[in-house]
């Protein structure tokens, strides 16, 4: 519920980049009500049934026992452990750059009208770039190996965070301002107390929208060159003619994505409970026993 | 005393918003500004309030010319402006500083149970109705208890029973803090049950075009023959301009 109502907003703010990365996760999360679990274990069943009755070419379906049994074997090797903790780190390490960059800009350019208009205009022309474009400079600057990956997740991670954030900043309602202005609030409490808690919930937005890219972004990483992670495992599965392995690493990405967004949104939820109407039940009847 | 001197106002786009404006209002009165939509009324508040400069002449306060924000000064705008991450307590807490929180927090205490919020201390702005939203905001802009008031038609977006409500609360406040009111309305009925002085504006450029002093004695009764006469009278005036 949170979550759609998040990824609406997330489309309407930033929707060049957020449609592609809204759609999956909006998906995925309405897995984590039981209601949600209906659809999948419909879908799971008929790919069994089809495939148990032949429908499907194994060799290019596999059935859920074959992707199962393939998780297992890859689980018992402890290949899948280290192949999942690399995808992690690249993703952590970009995110946590990208989510940084574009919160210092972005509250640069929000806040302050002379770093907007020296910043911004050359930040909006970088976001017209594919974000794809860099991979060649970045291997050229970086080399092959990590560097060159975690900085193309930070980019992706980039740009949803610092635009909306600076909208946020923006859109922060002048009223609000002026009873700030009205108590002499200096500057600085003007920042902490009004503008921060005003931005909050479109910078959650961002940084979701942004953790959504760097999942995409880290697999066209490894897709493009890697020894091991997620992305490695599904090119391994291609050249090796294993579906199974290709579909098992379907299923790891969405279920990783899938957790860190729960985590990131669980993460934000108490301060933005004054919003999403997660207390609204305690409030409204406490309210109402007055 | 609140003393206006040829004051005006020029926006950029070239509106002149207000031209040799002069009035005097004195302590605990309560005066009402009055007038057609875009006569200058919230211009002129906003410059009493130190949120907007003159373009000329001054205000003073007891002889001090005030250059913005200023402590002795609260206001009330139309919305309740409300922080709706805060609760009611902490969202009255913003006018407030310099002081341990204990004293806050009893001086908050204070001021709410006098606009009869106490037990909505903890509660969210979204857990109020329009009444008590507003009634926030006026403990909010009261608990530091200015000595001036200013409400830009504080009530003019709630339904008429609260709004009769308010009215009758918000001089309650006045009987026992004296503190002087100048309040825009478009409600005849409200300025004459509310004021002292009744001040008729005109726009093109905004300027005063009339002021009714009111003998009414308080309380008023809005049936009386006088009360009647005096809304009449002021109505008259505004159809006019
Ligand atoms: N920031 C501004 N920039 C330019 N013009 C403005 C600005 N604020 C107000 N004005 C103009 O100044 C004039 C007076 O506006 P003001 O808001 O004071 O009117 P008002 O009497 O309060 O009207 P209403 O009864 O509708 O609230 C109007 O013509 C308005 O368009
Ligand atoms: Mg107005």
């Amino acid at each position: 519920m949170t979550a759609e109502v998040y990824n609406r907003e997330t489309e309407a703010a930033a929707p060049d980049r957020a449609v592609a990365s809204a759609r999956p996760s909006r998906v995925l999360s309405s897995l984590s009500g039981t209601k949600g679990l209906i659809v999948p274990a419909v879908l799971v069943a008929g790919w069994s049934t089809l495939s148990w009755a032949g429908v499907f070419a194994p060799n290019l379906v596999p059935g859920p026992a074959a992707v199962l049994a393939e998780i297992s074997s890859l689980w018992a090797s402890g290949d899948l452990t280290s192949h999942i903790g690399v995808t992690l780190t690249r993703v952590f390490f970009g995110f946590i750059a990208g989510t940084l960059a574009a919160t210092l800009l972005g509250a640069l350019t929000g806040y302050s009208r002379t770093a907007r208009e020296l910043l911004d205009p050359t930040l909006q022309a970088l976001k017209a770039v594919p974000s794809l474009a860099w991979v060649p400079l970045f291997i050229l600057w970086f080399g092959i190996f990590e560097a060159s990956k975690v900085t193309l997740i930070a980019v992706g991670v980039f740009f949803p965070i610092y635009l909306n954030l600076v909208e946020g900043i923006q859109g922060v309602d002048r009223k609000l301002v002026e009873v700030a202005r009205l108590n002499r609030f200096s500057r600085l409490d003007l920042v902490r107390r009004v503008l921060l808690p005003a931005t909050l919930p479109s910078y959650v937005v961002g940084l979701r929208a942004g953790l959504a890219l760097g999942w995409m972004f880290v697999i066209a990483a490894e897709l493009m060159g890697a020894s091991e992670g997620l992305g490695y495992l599904m090119i391994d599965g291609q050249m090796t003619g294993r579906p199974a392995v290709i579909v098992a690493s379907l299923i790891l990405f969405a279920i990783a994505g899938k957790l860190t967004d729960a985590l990131l949104a669980g993460a934000a939820r108490p301060f933005l409970a004054w919003q999403d109407g997660f207390g609204d039940m305690k409030g409204a009847s406490h309210a109402r026993n007055r | 005393m609140l003393a206006i001197d040829s004051l005006a106002k020029h926006f950029p786009n070239g509106v002149i918003a207000l031209n040799d404006v002069d009035l005097a209002i004195d302590q605990s009165e309560i005066v009402s500004l009055v007038g057609t939509s875009g006569c200058g009324k919230s211009t002129l508040l906003r410059i009493l309030s130190g949120l907007e400069s003159a373009s000329h002449g001054r205000v003073a306060i007891d002889g001090e010319a005030v250059s913005g924000p200023h402590p002795e000064i609260g206001m009330v705008f139309q919305e309740a402006r409300l922080m709706p991450w805060l609760t009611v307590a902490d969202n009255v807490r913003f006018a407030l500083k310099d002081e341990d929180k204990a004293t806050q927090d009893r001086k908050i205490a204070d001021v709410l149970a006098k606009v009869g919020l106490a037990d909505f201390a903890q509660a969210y702005p979204r857990q109020l109705s329009g009444g008590m939203a507003q009634r926030v905001a006026i403990a909010r802009a009261l608990v530091r208890r200015p000595s001036i008031l200013l409400l830009d038609e504080p009530f003019s977006a709630l339904d008429s029973f609260t709004r009769l409500q308010l009215q009758e609360h918000l001089l309650e406040l006045w009987r026992e803090e004296r503190f002087t009111m100048v309040f825009v309305t478009h409600d005849v009925e409200e300025a004459v049950a509310l004021s002292d002085r009744i001040v008729v504006m005109r726009g093109n450029p905004g300027h005063i075009h009339a002021e009714f002093s009111l003998d009414l004695p308080r309380p008023r009764k809005r049936t009386d023959a006088d009360f009647q006469h005096w809304k009449e009278k002021i109505t008259q005036s505004l159809d006019l301009s």
